[in-house]
């Protein structure tokens, strides 16, 4: 049959990873929030945001990784509005959050609009491009599948093993996570509430604006409207799906991205007398079955969504 | 495996000052919280800090800590050379660095933590590359093995039970280096035996030198584990003494004070039984909420107090009589009528007014506003509403009357009601629950937390309520205001209803620490 050749073959897997990479990037950025404490339902916008920014300081000629510093220092700004409106401030974090989405969405088209008027296609820039690295490239399959991917990806997995490492390995992760579970107890212990939840959605919006980056310096090579389409809210759901962990969202993000690549194989070989849009639909309703068989035992962070206020017992 | 003591220094000085609180005083809003108060720690010593609810015990202790900053006095703390230096006020911080531990009845730990993550937290520099691990646990056991605290390391905190969590928090402070520890009220979540096991822990800890206050209402363990008594009362240090002369009447005195002059009150023979509580059994998830076999007739003009330290069944029998929960056996009588639906409405038709414990989370709805609280209880009334519209018109005269003739003061009947003082809310509920001349009042704490003026309305109201044929169930942790109003007193200790057959108040006060009636 024919979707056994599919799933052995190495362009499969290589799109499924690349189709996971922005996830990778978004699924961090949202358990690192959370892990403190703050949903940040900002992602969304966040994503747009850093797709225009990274895409935009190459074209003014930043150079790619300079690119890659704006995006994430963009992503941090907005994390930094959201932040200081939802845990000082202690509004609403969904609130705070959607609005967060729009007005990045809407801040980064004008942004492209006003910076490049009048023009009929769009530009282009020099994307990342596969790195072919000599040993890991000779491993019979899984080199195939690795040396098509750009410095991005690697990027990706390597922040895996970061975020996994600092959370699960140092004072600081311990920090975040003890503020998502009891915000007392880290007060108790004379450490800042407000500053670690500050600084982790900084650090989790920079992650999520390297997302976006994605869309616009590796898979694609110019940016348009509506180019991030929901992967954004994808990832706050595999965070759920991940169980706040960093392994399982690598995990949560690669079956997604598989999901997509082969709905689109599926169709060329399915798709005369199936219509296409039932393809396009399979990854999310896969994703939602998913997510009701794992996410019923989930344990949130107790503290998700609950102000915390200095002196108040 | 011989380990060092903790503190040398410390322990070759016998019986010096560790700690020195000197004229703390403390108001909050119209209540003086602490009141001057003197106090002294020595090295190694296990001191009781006693009183009843509201005396001022926790509030004294959170300024310890750093918690709440005094109003005035100041607070000196010895160093390792048993130097005094006064410690800055009001930051948390400065309390840890000087050596002050302490372990809230709350306890502040992460629950999706490990024991031993928990004791870390905060004790490293936040950006290091890894964790001193096997240095931390080392020190742990060797504390664990000083002390006899034990607890599993490695578990999560929220798979521990309540006692292994306390130590845990002992651990926390040990770590963190603590010569002063402070325990608030550390026997209130533990088993009797967990009890024992923690004061075994304490005389192993203060042999180190480490230098204990803990904070109870329970006579018997105070006397048999601390070395002092102090004992607050309304804000004041009213008594100190060395424990060894002390037995449980005199300190029991101490603590509940000296008689105070009675509200007047006129004598009256009790009327028909308006509520009868035959063996009512509730079994709660624990002793706090629950009621055992309770035996309980209240008469119209009679007003019957239910003394006891709070956490004792109180809200078992609250709740049960307000229709929140349904009893588990025995049965309930309204003015003869046997009830047999448990729900608020229910109760509320069979002539039961409520004054809730918490007046701002169970007494009103606190966004809406004051003339939208006063018909809460009885909005399907055909003056409050026809076909399910509001009458505007009469709800707005309805409250005008109601806040003249009880005194509720506040910006205006449409203003939202929490922007009312908390004796003003009180008087609305008293308002509300008055003006349907209910048979039946429950009044739960309806005090606390009040100033004079507005705890002396409210004992006037009921008096006044008991006059005009009500009967009223009177449910208080401050003795003076159970032994003025009632004309019968019950205490109730770990779900028992016992009756006090003298309004004696040494004996009600042993009857409240669990003793049997002398």
């Amino acid at each position: 049959m024919d979707i056994l050749n599919i799933l052995i073959s190495d362009s499969f897997w290589a799109a499924s990873l690349r189709i996971a990479t922005p996830l990778i990037f978004g699924v961090l950025g949202a358990l690192i929030c959370e892990r403190s404490g703050v949903l940040n339902l900002g992602i969304e916008g966040i994503f747009v945001a850093g797709a225009m920014a990274g895409w935009m300081a190459v074209w003014f000629g930043a150079g790619l990784w300079g690119g890659l510093l704006v995006a994430a220092s963009v992503g941090a700004l907005f994390g930094l509005l959201h932040a200081v409106l939802t845990v000082p401030l202690g509004l609403s974090q969904h609130v705070s959050g959607l609005g967060i989405t729009m007005l990045a969405t809407s801040v980064s088209y004008f942004a492209y609009r006003t910076a490049l008027p009048n023009l009929s296609s769009p530009p282009r820039i020099e994307p990342f491009q596969p790195l072919d690295i000599p040993i890991i490239s000779d491993i019979p399959f899984i080199g195939a599948v690795l040396s098509q991917q750009t410095a991005m990806t690697w990027l990706a997995l390597f922040l895996v093993l970061l975020v996994w490492w600092v959370l699960e390995r140092t004072p600081l992760g311990l920090a975040i996570r003890a503020v998502g579970d009891n915000p007392d107890a880290v007060d108790a212990q004379g450490l800042s509430v407000y500053a670690l939840r500050i600084g982790a959605v900084m650090a989790g919006s920079a992650l999520m604006a390297l997302g976006g980056a994605f869309l616009t310096m590796s898979a694609f090579d110019s940016f348009f409207f509506g180019m991030v389409n929901g992967r954004g809210w994808i990832a706050i759901a595999l965070v759920i799906f991940a169980s706040w962990r960093p392994g399982k969202a690598l995990l949560g993000a690669l079956l997604f991205g598989a999901f997509d690549a082969f709905q689109v194989r599926l169709q060329t070989e399915v798709g005369a007398f199936v219509p296409s849009q039932i393809f396009l639909m399979a990854p999310y309703v896969l994703s939602i079955i998913a997510l009701v068989i794992v996410a019923r035992r989930a344990e949130y962070p107790r503290a998700l969504l609950k102000p915390w206020f200095k002196g108040q017992r | 495996m011989v380990q060092g003591r903790i503190y040398p220094a410390l322990f070759t000085m016998e019986k010096t000052s560790v700690l020195s609180l000197n004229n703390l005083s403390k108001r909050f809003g119209s209540v003086l919280a602490n009141d001057a108060i003197n106090l002294t720690l020595k090295q190694g010593e296990v001191l009781a800090l006693l009183g009843e609810n509201g005396a001022g015990k926790t509030t004294l202790m959170n300024m310890l800590f750093g918690h709440y900053v005094p109003d005035s006095g100041s607070i000196d703390v010895a160093d390792e050379t048993g130097k005094m230096h006064p410690l800055t006020l009001g930051h948390p911080q400065a309390a840890l660095d000087a050596g002050i531990g302490m372990v809230h009845q709350h306890f502040t730990l992460a629950e999706n933590l490990s024991s031993l993550d928990n004791i870390l937290l905060g004790s490293e520099s936040l950006f290091s590359w890894r964790h001193k691990r096997k240095k931390a646990r080392k020190k742990i056991t060797a504390i664990m093995q000083r002390t006899g605290l034990s607890a599993p390391l490695d578990e999560k905190i929220g798979q521990l039970s309540v006692g292994e969590r306390q130590r845990v928090e002992i651990l926390k402070a040990l770590y963190h280096d603590a010569k002063i520890l402070v325990l608030d009220e550390p026997t209130a979540v533990l088993t009797p035996n967990e009890a024992d096991t923690l004061f075994e822990n304490i005389a192993a800890m203060t042999r180190e030198g480490l230098s204990v206050i803990f904070i109870s209402h329970k006579l018997h363990e105070v006397l048999a584990f601390s070395q002092r008594i102090v004992v607050l009362r309304h804000g004041k240090l009213v008594g100190e003494i060395i424990t060894a002369d002390a037995n449980e009447r005199k300190i029991a005195q101490m603590m509940v004070g000296a008689d105070t002059p009675a509200t007047p009150r006129q004598a009256m023979p009790p009327g028909a039984p308006v509520l009868d509580l035959k063996s009512l059994t509730i079994k709660g998830e624990n002793t706090r909420n629950s009621l055992y076999d309770a035996d309980l007739c209240i008469h119209s003009h009679e007003i019957v107090g239910i003394a006891g330290v709070s956490g004792n069944g109180q809200s078992a029998l609250a709740r049960v009589i307000s229709g929140l929960i349904t009893p588990n056996s025995g049965s309930i009588s309204m003015n003869g009528e046997k009830l047999t639906r448990f729900t608020p409405p229910a109760m509320l038709k069979a002539g039961v007014g409520r004054i809730p414990e918490d007046r701002h989370h169970d007494g009103i709805i606190g966004a809406m506003s004051v003339s939208e609280n006063l018909i809460i209880e009885r909005l399907s009334d055909s003056d409050v509403q026809t076909y399910g519209f509001l009458k505007q018109h009469n709800i707005a005269t309805h409250a005008k009357e109601l806040c003249a003739a009880y005194d509720v003061r506040g910006p205006g009947i449409e203003s939202a009601v929490r922007l009312l003082s908390g004796g003003n809310i009180q008087k609305l509920i008293l308002a509300r629950v008055f003006e349907s001349s209910p048979h039946l009042i429950l009044a739960n704490q309806p005090t606390r937390g009040l100033d004079l003026g507005a705890a002396g309305e409210v004992a006037r109201r009921l008096l006044e309520a008991r006059r005009d044929g009500a009967g009223i169930l009177l449910i208080s942790e401050d003795l003076d205001e159970v032994l003025a109003l009632a004309d019968r007193v019950f205490v109730i200790h770990n779900g028992h209803l016992t009756i006090a057959h003298n309004k004696d108040r040494t004996t009600i006060g042993l009857m409240m620490a669990g003793e049997k009636a002398c």
